[in-house]
């Protein structure tokens, strides 16, 4: 699939897949990676070394920089996938130097597949 | 987006990693925004600085930046603080609290940020000129800047306001561009406009009304510039009305297309509803002034008021550094403070931790202030003119 870079890199890893927007601020333990959002699809799985692939981020501008401590701490995403990034999460995957792309369709992808992110070209390939 | 050759070894981290990210953040905001190029700016403000409002995540990377040597290329300013930064002691602010925000305060001065933290940069020290592109924060800034100056800004969010301070560049687009300066819609008074809490009063009910677009303001006669500031600042809280021009008044409004347009009349009626609409208390624990912060002229009015009696309710009027230093030097402090209130400097009620201090409701004059203080700090509100704010706690 072939979408829009939002931030550089290339890497190989397994997809954790949301339907729901991510709000990052409140939402993820930035010392853990583990989302602890309630009644959040994800609640209790953690973000770290997996492809996050959700449609959009919401909530707290705040996000952004819980998504560059993520990196920072060791715990954050391999590689993010989204159906639209919005600034929230577009100035957190490129202050992090967190391999972006959108304008995909990420109903395409299920939870465990194995996925090769290429932000470079703009590139999402799945392997079952 | 077109990229000189200097920008694009910047964008290949030919000078560092911090440069870089930044110059991808403002590349591909540009992208997203149809911006054609990079332009200069001359000044910028910056948000995102109380600890109420970054926590933990943006203290560290505010650290994280300073510690990796990221400086600062033009004149950059900081958005109000969470709390007074020489009299946080006296004024009880929460000491977990102070220690986090002095954090924030050094990584932002290594940075060659001025550590003056203010809504009114343009009062305090760092004044655009007319039709120079500028990168700012705070959205009555913004406002006063875009609209009251002339200046060119867009409403930037923390990091890249931050990224245009160490670039000493912003994409160009939105407000940077004179076709998008042009009013969507005219705004016809047929009221009295007395109060500042008038205008105030005012940029609420508009601001609900239009959202984001121009407003071009007719039947506005000879508002000062406190006035416009509050003006500005309501619509820019109520709405996300970023630049407005005022027949007569504005440098552009001479300038700019104003034919054919939607027009919507606001009289004595819609105003007396606006107010009430404000109020949302009854009796005020604690009576805030200075949203945006005050001019020396508005901290002079409310010594007036004050000298020689005395409150029986606190009152603070919030101001810029440099106000509370003339307002020292005139003796208005000192007859506020017989009076039983301060002056308050650096910070404002609705980025400090006034909920967590024990007060239930807020006097304001102000129309952003009564907008964001029911939100951002569970307060109810009285919203009246500085005049019978004060009687009410005297």
């Amino acid at each position: 699939m072939k979408g829009r870079m939002i931030s550089p890199g290339k890497v190989k890893g397994t997809a954790l897949v949301s339907k729901e927007p991510i709000g990052f601020y409140g939402g993820i333990n930035i010392k853990t990676g583990i989302v602890i959002e309630k009644g959040h699809p994800l609640e209790g799985k953690n973000v770290k070394d997996k492809i996050l692939v959700f449609p959009c981020g919401k909530g707290s501008t705040v996000g952004s920089y819980v998504i560059y401590g993520l990196q920072k701490n060791g715990v954050g995403p391999k590689g993010i996938i989204n159906r639209e990034t919005e600034t929230i999460v577009a100035t957190g995957v490129i202050l992090a130097g967190i391999p972006c792309v959108d304008k995909i369709d990420i109903d395409q992808i299920k939870e465990g597949d194995t996925i090769v992110l290429n932000a470079d070209n703009a590139t999402v390939e799945v392997a079952r | 987006m077109y990229l000189t050759k200097e920008e694009e070894k910047i964008l290949h981290g030919e000078s560092g990693e911090v440069a870089e990210r930044m110059m991808r953040l403002l590349v591909q905001l540009g992208d997203i925004y149809g911006a054609d190029k990079m332009i200069p700016v001359g000044s910028v403000q910056v948000a995102g600085v109380s600890y109420k409002s970054i926590a933990d995540p943006g203290t560290e990377f505010l650290e994280d930046l300073a510690s990796k040597g990221a400086k600062v290329k033009v004149l950059t300013f900081l958005n109000p603080a969470g709390m007074d930064l020489e009299n946080w002691e006296t004024l009880k602010f929460p000491k977990e609290f102070a220690k986090n925000q002095l954090r924030i305060m050094n990584a932002f001065k290594s940075m060659g940020i001025v550590i003056t933290a203010t809504c009114t940069p343009y009062l305090a020290g760092n004044l655009p000129r007319f039709r120079e592109h500028i990168a700012w924060s705070e959205s009555s800034a913004i406002s006063f800047a875009n609209s009251v100056i002339g200046a060119r800004t867009n409403r930037e969010g923390g990091p890249s306001a931050l990224a245009a301070a160490i670039l000493g560049k912003t994409p160009n687009y939105g407000f940077h561009l004179w076709e998008n300066r042009q009013p969507s819609i005219k705004v016809k008074i047929e009221a009295d406009l007395t109060f500042d809490a008038d205008y105030g009063a005012l940029g609420y009910h508009v601001g609900k009304l239009i959202k984001n677009k121009i407003p071009y303001f007719t039947g506005i006669k000879n508002a000062d510039t406190d006035q416009l500031k509050a003006l500005g600042a309501a619509m820019a809280a109520s709405g996300a009305v970023a630049l407005y021009h005022v027949e007569g008044l504005t440098p552009e409004a001479d300038l700019v297309k104003k034919d054919n347009l939607e027009t919507i009349t606001v009289t004595k009626k819609e105003l007396d509803e606006a107010y009430a609409k404000l109020n949302t208390g009854k009796q005020p624990d604690i009576v805030i002034l200075g949203c945006p912060h005050a001019s020396l002229r508005e901290i002079a009015a409310v010594a007036e008021h004050l000298k020689g009696k005395h409150l029986k309710k606190p009152v603070w009027v919030c101001t810029s550094r440099m106000m509370k230093e003339a307002a020292d030097r005139m003796g208005f402090t000192a007859t506020i403070e017989q009076a039983g209130g301060h002056i308050v400097a650096d910070t404002c009620m609705v980025v400090s931790p006034i909920e967590d201090m024990g007060y239930k409701t807020t006097g304001v004059n102000s129309g952003k202030a009564g907008n964001y203080l029911p939100g951002f700090c569970k307060q109810n509100v009285c919203f009246n003119n500085l005049h019978k704010l004060l009687e009410a706690v005297l």
